[in-house]
């Protein structure tokens, strides 16, 4: 026991070299403990969390201006489509317009040459019935003729000619008819 | 222990009493100030390494009290008082206020019940290491001779006044400073401890009187323990200005003009 003497005056304002000694020791120990270990957690805790909620409110910004961008773009699209709508539906009633044009061209033309064809037809066989017909009728009236004459008109080129002669007349009378 | 062994009348408690004898041994290591003293050390190192191992964005319990304590000195003390430097100091400024507030609080901690400050040596120390840091940062700043200067020859001051306030200036910054922040914080937890001895050993020793003394002995114990919650405050205020007044000499020294 060093110091415990009873009545001895002790100065409490005079330092123990001991003490000193310890008093740096400790306080750099703790020092560098706190500065290594302790401060760049709690700097890192700090940071993370500002970044954090500074992060969270860029991210919500981002969001709005994507949706803001999506919402144009939809837009954009949606009425680039109704006029590309409306360009198709004009040319479709333009092509229909004309297509139904050209169909009817093409009908009217089949039906002129349907019925040139039958017109032709109908002449040539006209012309046959006719032709037929007059040596049938003249046929059948020479015969009539020679039944009711005799035989003085036997001789076949005069029965022609007087055939032609009559029919021409006949021919005659009906168009003067007319 | 000795005191009330001698039996007869009562020996005030005195600077006797924070002497205390090594715990083992015959040397001057081994004393409870010093074994207090790394005990902190650890405690404090323990406690703040455990709380801030994880840095989680969402503190645990544990995290956020020690966050609590760091960003109180990080942003109430280094930051107001310093500005924008103040980073590169927070580690000390850290440091000091822990361990002055740990080593204080141990005067009203059951079992340990000394106060470390209380023992001028570790003022002293604390003292000398914010005299050291501030005028370092002061003569890094700004340069030997212009540190000097700017103390010695205060600009915007008549030049007759320099007679009075050179003087008192160099006083200030090499003599008072030191002095007042080692001693302000020694006297009052040597103050602190020596009042709570008065009423808790002077209530002891009513008790050991006769039976009118021994029913006033409760009111002596009373006052100790008003007193202890009392010393509570004034640890924690003694810490926390310790810590402000180094942070305000170094942003003295910082600043281009003090």
């Amino acid at each position: 026991m060093i110091t415990l003497a009873a009545g001895e005056e002790i100065n409490p304002l005079v330092p123990h070299t001991a003490e000193i000694i310890v008093g740096f020791i400790a306080f750099t120990l703790l020092y560098l403990v706190l500065r290594s270990k302790v401060v760049p957690m709690f700097e890192r805790a700090f940071t993370a969390r500002t970044e954090a909620i500074q992060g969270g409110i860029e991210k919500a910004e981002r969001a709005q201006r994507e949706a803001q961008a999506a919402l144009q773009e939809y837009q954009s699209q949606l009425s680039s489509a109704r006029g590309e709508a409306q360009v198709i539906r004009e040319s479709a009633r333009v092509e229909g317009a004309a297509l139904l044009e050209q169909m009817r061209a093409k009908a009217q033309e089949e039906a002129a040459r349907i019925t040139a064809a039958a017109s032709v037809a109908i002449e040539a066989e006209r012309t046959a019935a006719v032709a037929s017909l007059r040596n049938e009728v003249g046929a059948l009236a020479i015969e009539l003729a020679n039944r009711i004459v005799g035989e003085s008109l036997d001789d076949h080129a005069r029965q022609s000619r007087v055939v032609d002669r009559f029919l021409d007349e006949l021919e005659n009378q009906s168009s003067q008819k007319r | 222990m000795t005191r009330l062994s001698e039996g007869e009348g009562f020996t005030p408690p005195s600077a006797v009493d924070f002497n205390l004898p090594p715990i083992f041994g015959d040397n001057a290591f081994t004393t409870k100030p010093i074994f207090l003293v790394f005990f902190s050390v650890i405690l404090i190192s323990v406690f703040f390494i455990l709380a801030s191992r994880k840095a989680a964005i969402v503190p645990s319990k544990l995290q956020f009290a020690g966050e609590s304590v760091y960003g109180f000195v990080r942003n109430d003390l280094a930051k107001d008082v310093i500005g924008h430097e103040f980073m590169r100091f927070v580690p000390y400024l850290f440091t000091l206020f822990t361990f002055i507030l740990v080593n204080n609080i141990f005067g009203i901690v059951p079992m340990l019940q000394f106060p470390t400050m209380s023992r001028v040596s570790f003022p002293y120390v604390l003292a000398i290491i914010t005299f050291l840091v501030f005028h370092y940062v002061g003569i890094r700043k700004q340069g030997a001779l212009k540190y000097i200067k700017e103390i010695m020859f205060m600009p915007g001051v008549p030049k007759p006044a320099y007679i009075l306030i050179t003087p008192l200036e160099l006083l200030t910054f090499f003599l008072v400073r030191p002095l007042t922040l080692s001693l302000r914080l020694f006297a009052n937890m040597f103050a602190g401890h020596l009042l709570l001895l008065v009423f808790i050993l002077g209530g002891e020793h009513l008790l050991q009187g006769v039976i009118g003394l021994k029913l006033i002995s409760p009111f002596a114990f009373f006052i100790g323990i008003v007193l202890t919650f009392f010393e509570f405050m004034v640890q924690c205020l003694q810490a926390y200005i310790f810590t402000l007044l180094a942070a305000l000499y170094i942003a003295g020294a910082l600043a281009d003009e003090h």
